[in-house]
Parts: structure tokens; sequence; C-alpha cells
């Protein structure tokens, strides 16, 4: 009888390990390859093929499956709809990826309803993650970076305009530099918000200009719309007229930098990571990109947060085994820490499953020939979502 | 094919459509959310041809019914807290009829180009519209919270979209029969003659612009309810239903099926989301290519679209079996 056990036990024990050894983890992953901003896509793919590359050997047999959807940009309608399918055809253990705040807001009810965790890789408007109880972000938020940019500014300028594109994140971004701003003692001389697609900037840096003030914030979603920001910013002469310009990171988005040339030099902003950052996590994630993209290819902020996104999502599969319990991986979520990120150390905030991480502040400087963003301070330290902390004092 | 003259009883084939979905329902059920997207194309394809194939009326605004019907839906449940489907469909329905009427009013005086550049235009404002009242309509982040109670207080709108599948059949079967009647009447034969020569019903006592008018609030109608149903089922809005885009798609679908045909509306919009659906997965960024070439292939050698063809093909075959019917198939 106690052989019979035993051998049963031990039948058992080896079936147990037979299954684990075949798990795979299947992650359901949307970005936008086409459409605005579809070159963004890619840099987030890019990341997470990496950081599973790189890590493939530590998963203990499990097999991680990345199921890629285009979402032809902010169109939340197709977003919603590709959720949907990877859940109920595919299957899928997770969601995953996301650039434009208004599909992950539309994809929130399809992960709240079929229990998937879902980890945000870049969407930034502050109110996402409180969309649903299974979504995580390992990106930013626009008020994480525009509010201290507004404490900044405050102290050194008097007056400012803010552009920002018609969207939930333009939208937070404005709040959030004018609080600031103007808790500082800074006056505000305008605000206004441009269509999210292929808007006429002539017009509006020219009502900028007439209202001269000493800063002007922009916050587009950096890509090639924030080429364009530039070049029109120094076509109409606002740098000559004495109008300085200054926003979240997205304007002086790292990739865009070699096509937006020298009108970039001297554009400060506030960010959380920069390609250019020296501290040696940073310089082995850029080298390991390099080496596996090509010389000419630099990571952008998009690339880092699908970076720390696959962190969470390979060290959650560790913890659990790849049996990927949802309600368990959003546990493990909420408690997770990464003190060695390439933009710093950053960690999950368990009380909203938001990012928490420092703010830099960055000029545009000629580094070795080619344009940087080089961090000057960081202005803020392990910094939760301020639009959220605000919320809970109301 | 239509008309006054026609046999007006329901053929066998005409039965097909609706055993193919109800097969549909219970052999895919993995496919369910893509097929009740597919019967509400099929749906506002339907309005489409009301006005489009039997009426004449050529129109890139169509979406503009479609948007404010998905708007009013939406924005009733989001921002009202008016959750019940019947009602959110009967208020599009309604806000639809309204612009229908109103619009069509204005525009069904003019014909042709000036008519085409109008119906732009007004889906043109209301996506402005949309755009910037965003308190109202989440303007470009679209609006979610849309939230649709179980039907008649049993059925849920589930994630595999059972319920959403069997409620836009309900919804599209009770459309065809109210369409197939319009165009099987005596109105539906003076559509058609103020299609072919508007100046010769004129003569003989018809009122165009009032009989224009009324098939474009119908038609409106129908268009506004598709876009409640698409509401419903996916309980969001976003822009992308307002505008040119989603007009000429649904032109497209029309097209690629066949205009004035009835049937014509159910076989493009499955021809084109199938085909689309298959080609986004494998090739992202390059499905509308496919799209292209099997629209090239339609307008060239197949005028009548899909079920074009089909006529095609029978004739062929009857004046084969039948020699003496081939001269009526070539009077044609």
């Amino acid at each position: 009888m106690n052989m019979f056990r035993l051998a049963a036990s031990a039948a058992l024990a080896l079936a147990a390990t037979a299954v684990s050894a075949q798990q795979t983890v299947k992650i359901g992953f949307i970005t936008s390859y086409s459409g605005l901003n579809g070159n963004l896509g890619p840099y987030m793919e890019r990341a997470v093929r990496l950081y599973l590359k790189q890590h493939e050997k530590d998963l203990g047999g499990v097999k991680v499956e990345l199921l890629t959807r285009d979402d032809t940009g902010p169109n939340p309608d197709k977003a919603r709809q590709l959720a949907q399918e990877l859940v109920v055809r595919d299957k899928v253990n997770l969601l995953a990826g996301v650039i434009f705040t208004p599909n992950a807001m539309a994809m929130a009810p399809i992960a709240t309803e079929a229990k998937v965790p879902f980890v945000i890789m870049n969407a930034g408007t502050a109110v996402i993650t409180t969309r649903s109880p299974y979504m995580v972000r390992t990106s930013f938020t626009l008020w994480q970076s525009s509010y201290p940019l507004g404490q900044w500014a405050s102290k050194k300028y008097k007056t400012a305009y803010s552009l920002v594109s018609d969207f939930g994140p333009g939208h937070d971004s404005e709040e959030g530099f004018s609080k600031a701003f103007e808790e500082g003692g800074g006056k505000m001389l305008g605000k206004v918000r441009v269509p999210l697609q292929n808007p006429d900037w002539a017009a509006y840096m020219q009502r900028v200009k007439d209202a001269k003030p000493d800063v002007l914030m922009v916050f587009i979603p950096a890509g090639k719309t924030a080429t364009a920001v530039m070049k029109n910013f120094s076509d109409l002469g606002l740098g000559q007229a004495g109008i300085k310009l200054i926003g979240p990171g997205d304007v002086t988005t790292d990739e865009e930098l070699p096509n937006m040339g020298d009108v970039a030099l001297g554009v400060l902003t506030v960010h959380h990571y920069s390609a250019g950052a020296t501290r040696p996590q940073n310089k082995a994630f850029v080298a390991a990109w390099k080496k596996e993209y090509g010389q000419n290819e630099t990571p952008n902020f998009v690339a880092v947060g699908a970076y720390d996104g696959a962190a969470i999502i390979v060290d959650a599969i560790k913890a659990l085994k790849g049996n990927m319990d949802p309600d368990k991986t959003m546990e493990f979520f909420k408690t997770w820490k990464n003190p060695n990120s390439p933009r710093g150390p950053i960690s999950i905030d368990p009380e909203t499953r938001d990012i928490v991480q420092n703010e830099y502040l960055r000029e545009v400087k000629r580094v070795g020939g080619q344009l940087a963003n080089v961090e000057l301070e960081t202005v803020a330290t392990a910094l939760k979502d301020p639009w959220k902390e605000f919320q809970k004092k109301k | 094919m239509s008309g006054y003259s026609a046999d007006t009883r329901i053929r066998w084939t005409e039965w097909l459509p609706w055993v193919a979905a109800g097969l549909f329902f219970f052999l895919m059920p993995e496919y369910l959310s893509l097929g009740a997207r597919i019967l509400i194309f099929i749906l506002f394809a339907l309005s489409l041809d009301l006005i489009l194939g039997y009426a004449g009326i050529v129109t890139l605004g169509h979406s503009a019914f479609f948007g404010l019907g998905a708007y009013t839906a939406g924005i009733l449940s989001a921002r009202l807290g008016v959750n019940d489907a019947f009602l959110q469909l009967a208020a599009a329905a309604g806000m639809s009829a309204l612009l229908g009427m109103l619009t069509g009013a204005v525009i069904l005086r003019t014909r042709a180009l000036t008519l085409l550049m109008l119906t732009l235009a007004i889906t043109a404002i209301l996506l402005e519209i949309a755009n910037k009242w965003s308190t109202m309509t989440g303007g470009a982040d679209g609006l979610s919270g849309v939230q649709v109670s179980p039907l008649l207080g049993l059925f849920k709108f589930d994630l595999f979209g059972r319920t959403a599948f069997l409620y836009c059949l309900i919804v599209l079967f009770a459309a065809w029969w109210v369409v197939r009647r319009i165009i099987y009447s005596p109105y539906g034969a003076m559509l058609t003659g103020i299609r072919d020569n508007a100046a010769r019903m004129h003569a003989i006592g018809a009122p165009v612009y009032w009989r224009l008018v009324m098939i474009y609030t119908v038609s409106a109608t129908m268009a506004g309810v598709a876009g409640a149903l698409l509401t419903q089922v996916n309980q969001f809005v976003g822009l992308n239903v307002l505008g040119l885009e989603p007009s000429g798609d649904i032109l497209v679908m029309l097209i690629l099926g066949g205009v004035g045909r009835l049937y014509g509306a159910f076989v493009g919009p499955v021809v084109y989301i199938v085909v689309q659906d298959t080609l986004a997965k494998q090739y992202p960024e390059y499905w509308y290519f496919g799209i292209g070439v099997l629209l090239i292939f339609v307008v060239l050698f197949a005028r009548g679209g899909i079920l074009g063809i089909f006529d095609k093909l029978r004739d062929k075959w009857l004046s084969h079996s039948r020699p003496k019917s081939s001269a009526r198939a070539s009077a044609r």
C-alpha cells in the first residue's frame, strides 16, 4: 500500500513537472504599428522582445508567447475589439502594450470582465488605472512630469503659455503644469488645445508669439509630431522673440532628436527617462539595444516603459511559476519593485497600481556630435502620481 | 429583382442568410462578437441601399446618422444614466430621423455633385462637434462608461457576444422585413422610378421631392439604429463612427455586395469584414491593399457586385439549358 502511494505521488509529481515544463504564458500585445505615431509601436515590441531574450533562461521552462496586434493609432474602437478577440479566441493570460490613452480606456472593461491583468506600457493619462482593478502601469503619468515642471518653471519664469494635444494626456499635462505654475506665483497667459491629428501648427504658434510669454509649455504625443512642433517653433521665430520652449519629455523624445536638428538645443524638459542618462543600468540597456538592433538605433521612453513592463511580467511568471492566476498576479504586481531600471529605482504603488519613479530635469545638448537629453538634476524622487494624491485629499 | 411588378412572396433563397446566421451562432461561438459587428454593418449597408440603390441618392455622409445614433445611445447611458437597451435604440432612432428629415429637406433640393458635397459637409460638421464638445462626447478620448442593462432583465451582454449577436440579429430581421415591405410596395416602385428618370416621374405627377425626403428619413433612422447597436455592443463610442472614413467604408461594402438588390447589403459587409479580419492579422499594415484589389476586380469585371456575378452565371446557365429564354436574357 505504502509503495503504491509512493509510486502514485511520484507519478503525480512527474506529471506536475511535465505540465509546468510545457507551460506557456500568452500575452496579448496591442500597440500602434500604423497611423499617427505608428513608428512608436516597434519601439515597444523591440523592448519587450529584448527583455524576454535576456531573461528567457530565468523562466524555468515556462514559455512566453507574444501575440502582437495593430490598433492603428488612437483608435479605441479597434483596440477594444482586438482585446476582446485576444481574450475570447486566443485565451491570453495577460494584456499589454498600448501607446494611446483612449485605447487603454476602451480596453479597461474587457480586463475587468474577463479578469485579465493588463500591463500598460505607455498611455499616460492619470485616470486610466482607476478604470479597472486589473490594470497596472509601468510607464508614467503626465502629471508626474508636468507638475514638477510647473514647480520648477514658476521659480524661473513669470508668465507661461501652454499648448497641448486635445485628448486625455494633453488635458492632464495642461492642468498639472498650470496648477503648479500658478501655485508657485506664475501667471498663465493662455492655454490652447490643438486637435490630436494633423493640426495646423503655424496658426497656433503665431497666437503664442503674439501673447509674448516667457515660456511655452508643449505636450504632444511624441513621435513625428514632436519634430513638427520644433520646426514650426523655429520657423515662426518664437526663439528669437525670447520665448523659451519647455515641456514634458515627449517634445524632445530621444529617437526624434536627430530629425529635429539644432533648434532642439537648449530645450529644457522634465521626464523620467533619457537615453543619454549616465547611470550604469541605462548604459547597459542602451548598449544591449544597439547590439540587438543596430548602432544607429536609440531606445526612448516608450522603450523603457515596455522594458520595465516586460520585467514585471517576467518577475510575476517566476514568482507564480507560470501559474498566472489573475488575482495572484495582480497581488504580485502591486508590491513589485525594481531598483535597477534604466531610469533609476521604480516601484508600483499598491494603492493605485501606478508607477512610482524619479523625475529629472534635462537639457538638450550636443554629446559626442549627437543631440541628447542630458539629465541636469533630479527634481522629484520616488514621486507618486500627483493627480491621484490630490484626489485623495479632496 | 425589385419593383411593383415583382412577385412579393418570400422566395426560399431569401431565408438563406437567416439560416446561415443561425448556423454561425452554434458553430462558431468564438467569433460571435465579430458576427455581431457584421450584422450591424449589414443593417448600416441596408439603410444606405435604400437611398443609394433604390432612390438613387448618392451620399458620402451616411455616417452622420450612424454616428449620431451611436453618440445618442452612448450619451444617454454614460451621461444621463439611461441603460435600457430599447430606450437607447428608440432615442437613437428618433434623433437620427429628426436629423435625416431636417438635412434631407435642405439637401435633397440639389442633385449629383452638390448633393454629394453637402452630405460630406454634414458628417464633417458632426465630427467636429463630437471632437470639440468633450464634456458630452469625450472628444478624441472617446466616450467610455457606456452600460447596457440586461435585455428584458434576463440576458446580460456577455464577453463572448452571445446576447449581442442574437440581439443584433433580431433587430436586423425586423429592419429587413420593413425594407422588404417598402421596396415591394407602390412607394418602392415610385422610388426606383425616380432613380431611373426623375423628370418622367415629375411628368406623371409624383411628388418627387417629398418621396425622397421620406425615404431619406427612413434610411437615416435605420443607420441611427445601427450606430446605437454598435455602441451597445462595444460599450464605447469613438470619433471614428463619424466622418468620411466610415461613410466610405460602408459605400465600399455595399458596392462590393451589389447596389440596389437588397441582399447586396448582406453579402458586402460579410466579405469585407471577414477579409479585413483575416488580412489584418497577417499583414497589419497592408490589409487595405487587399481590399483595394478586391474592389477593383469587382468594379471592372462584376458591375453588379458579388451578387451580380451569380446573376450572370444564372443567366448563362438558363440560356444554355433553355435556348428560348436567351432572347430575353440578352435583351436586358
